[in-house]
């Protein structure tokens, strides 16, 4: 695709107070371009617990976005401890978030079920001990 | 209808064309060219950052003045909470009440009268569910206009209730006709104001068609004639009709101390109160009913056209408020009036880049090879707040790549290198 916008972020796992910064940046890019305020919603919460995730758990990745005219494409890839059984991360409360960063209300096993919730289309690719990579879009719905 | 109307302006010939207030600008609203500060209008929200920081005081805010009620026949004072914690020793809002009569004033109604009305009408609102959760609070105009332009999905959380200043204003504007039988373009309303923004929304109001204020007069200005008015009272009149909830809007918690729920967050200072918005628009400030956002340091009493420093003042503020009762203000079966006239629309235009997405692609496009190409100093000696403003200008047309001093050098040394080759 010749149009798209592509940004890429390295996602810093060693300071979780950085978490968070690549999904402000898309989302003051997306209010630059004009874009339908609902998908901007929608890409900021779904990148805000994809990037918390990534940070709770595999240390940090990257995240590749290419924004569209009318849709919003996200990677966001780590090489982490992969996840274990999907269908259950996938489940509403089930977290294996330490007891640090709960504390800070993260780890409250929403992530993924957000994730999903906010987004059109959402895959993941995972393998334990190697890494997972998580593919978000998000369409602008028409009016 | 004035357009773009705005309390805060610039003194040119004090402007030494310095960057302070550049950086400082929470919707980058200034650029300084040919050695002179511009504010663009349609991004300024009044909130007077750059008053506070200018230090050459180049950076000022219109507001009336006393000479101005002598065109009314008859005129009210309509006092912020604010005013009251200005004073040293204070012990009885009545002898500022007083003392403010005493200055020509025919009537004085406080606004924190109106305050208590606002809170209850929000708990009624509130109790038959018809406000959209997390509700935001609609009394800091320069917060409201900082949503407008920058925080789309979150107007529709901005509380449509009329801020305590109007309120107060129609409510004086009403009894004083019905006390004088004079007509309203007879009558004078003139706020006492902590802040600039709020001379704006009187002037160019946000939800109402037109304000039911005439004016409003910086409490800075105000404040030497009424101290000296303060100390020369012969008696002191009870005018006050305040509880401790309406004194308490005067600092931040105020209003969500009103809501008597637990569920609230109270922000003050303007980067505060972005981050809070921020946090909002991605959800992960969750568990919160009611939002009260300050874009002043401890909330009104914080507001640049005080004299006092605003935690001596919230201090004050607490004393005095100690033994009143709870509210003496209370509203009727009906609150419409009360209600904003017109719907909070957020402005799209401001930030956009181009109307058509395509276009604006493009645009954003070019603005990362340039800011790329930029030295990421956030210097401002271009004139722009930051490199990444300045190649959003670019891109716009509105500033040239050589306007940066580093860009310059690097032309001028290319120049140099190809001559000396030449020769």
């Amino acid at each position: 695709m010749s149009n798209a916008l592509h940004l890429h972020y390295e996602v810093s796992g060693e300071d979780f107070t950085r978490a968070g910064e690549a999904s402000g940046s898309v989302k003051k890019r997306l209010k630059s371009l004009g874009y339908d305020s609902d998908a901007i919603r929608r890409v900021a919460i779904a990148m805000y617990e994809a990037e918390i995730n990534m940070v709770i758990h595999a240390d940090g990745g990257y995240c590749d976005v290419d924004i569209y005219p009318d849709r919003v494409e996200v990677l966001l890839a780590d090489s982490g401890p992969g996840i274990e059984d999907v269908d259950k991360a996938m489940q509403e409360g089930f977290s294996t978030a330490p007891d640090n960063v709960r504390n800070l209300g993260f780890g409250a096993g929403m992530g993924l079920p957000n994730i999903k919730k906010y987004t059109d289309d959402m895959k993941i690719e995972t393998t334990l001990g190697v890494g997972t990579k998580l593919y978000l879009t998000v369409v602008v719905k028409k009016e | 209808m004035k357009k773009h109307f705005h309390s805060v302006v610039l003194d040119k010939d004090k402007c030494c064309g310095c960057t302070h207030c550049l950086q400082r600008c929470p919707t980058e609203a200034i650029r300084v060219h040919g050695g002179k500060a511009r504010i663009l209008p349609e991004r300024c929200i009044d909130c007077g950052e750059c008053i506070r920081i200018c230090p050459h005081h180049a950076k000022k805010a219109q507001s009336a003045t006393l000479e101005e009620i002598s065109g009314f026949k008859y005129t009210v004072a309509i006092p912020a909470p604010a005013l009251f914690g200005q004073f040293n020793h204070l012990d009885n809002i009545d002898i500022v009440m007083t003392g403010l009569k005493n200055l020509g004033f025919d009537g004085i109604f406080e606004v924190s009268r109106a305050a208590e009305l606002v809170s209850e009408a929000t708990r009624k609102l509130i109790k038959e569910n018809k406000l959209k959760y997390p509700i935001i609070s609609s009394a800091c105009p320069a917060v409201v206009r900082l949503i407008k332009i920058r925080f789309p999905q979150l107007c529709e959380n901005v509380m449509p209730v009329l801020a305590p200043i109007e309120v107060a204003a129609r409510l004086a504007r009403k009894e004083a006709i019905e006390k004088t039988g004079l007509k309203s373009e007879d009558i004078g309303v003139f706020f006492i104001t902590p802040c600039p923004a709020k001379v704006t929304e009187i002037s160019s109001p946000n939800y109402v068609g037109e304000s039911a204020c005439n004016g409003a007069i910086a409490i800075s200005k105000i404040y030497p004639e009424l101290t000296k008015a303060m100390d020369h009272l012969e008696k002191i009149e009870p005018l006050s009709q305040s509880g401790l909830i309406g004194i308490g809007w005067a600092t931040s918690g105020g209003e969500s101390a009103a809501m008597l729920g637990e569920k609230y967050l109270a922000a003050d200072g303007i980067e505060n109160v972005i981050r809070v918005l921020e946090g909002l628009e991605d959800e992960h400030i969750r568990d919160v009913d009611f939002i009260e956002l300050n874009a002043c340091s401890g909330g009104c009493v914080g507001g640049v056209l005080t004299v006092e420093n605003p935690y001596v003042a919230q201090a004050r503020i607490h004393s005095l408020r100690k033994y009143l009762p709870v509210s003496l203000n209370h509203i009727g079966e009906d609150i419409d009036d009360m209600m904003w006239e017109n719907e909070l629309k957020f402005n799209a235009d401001i930030f956009r880049l181009d109307e058509d997405i395509n276009k604006a692609m493009e645009m954003m496009q070019k603005m990362e090879q340039i800011y790329n190409g930029l030295p990421k100093l956030d210097c401002g000696s271009c004139g722009a707040p930051s490199c990444k403003a300045m190649a959003e200008d670019i891109v716009r047309g509105k500033a040239k790549e050589t306007e940066c001093i580093f860009k310059l050098k690097e032309k001028i040394q290319s120049v140099y290198d190809q001559l000396r080759t030449t020769f």
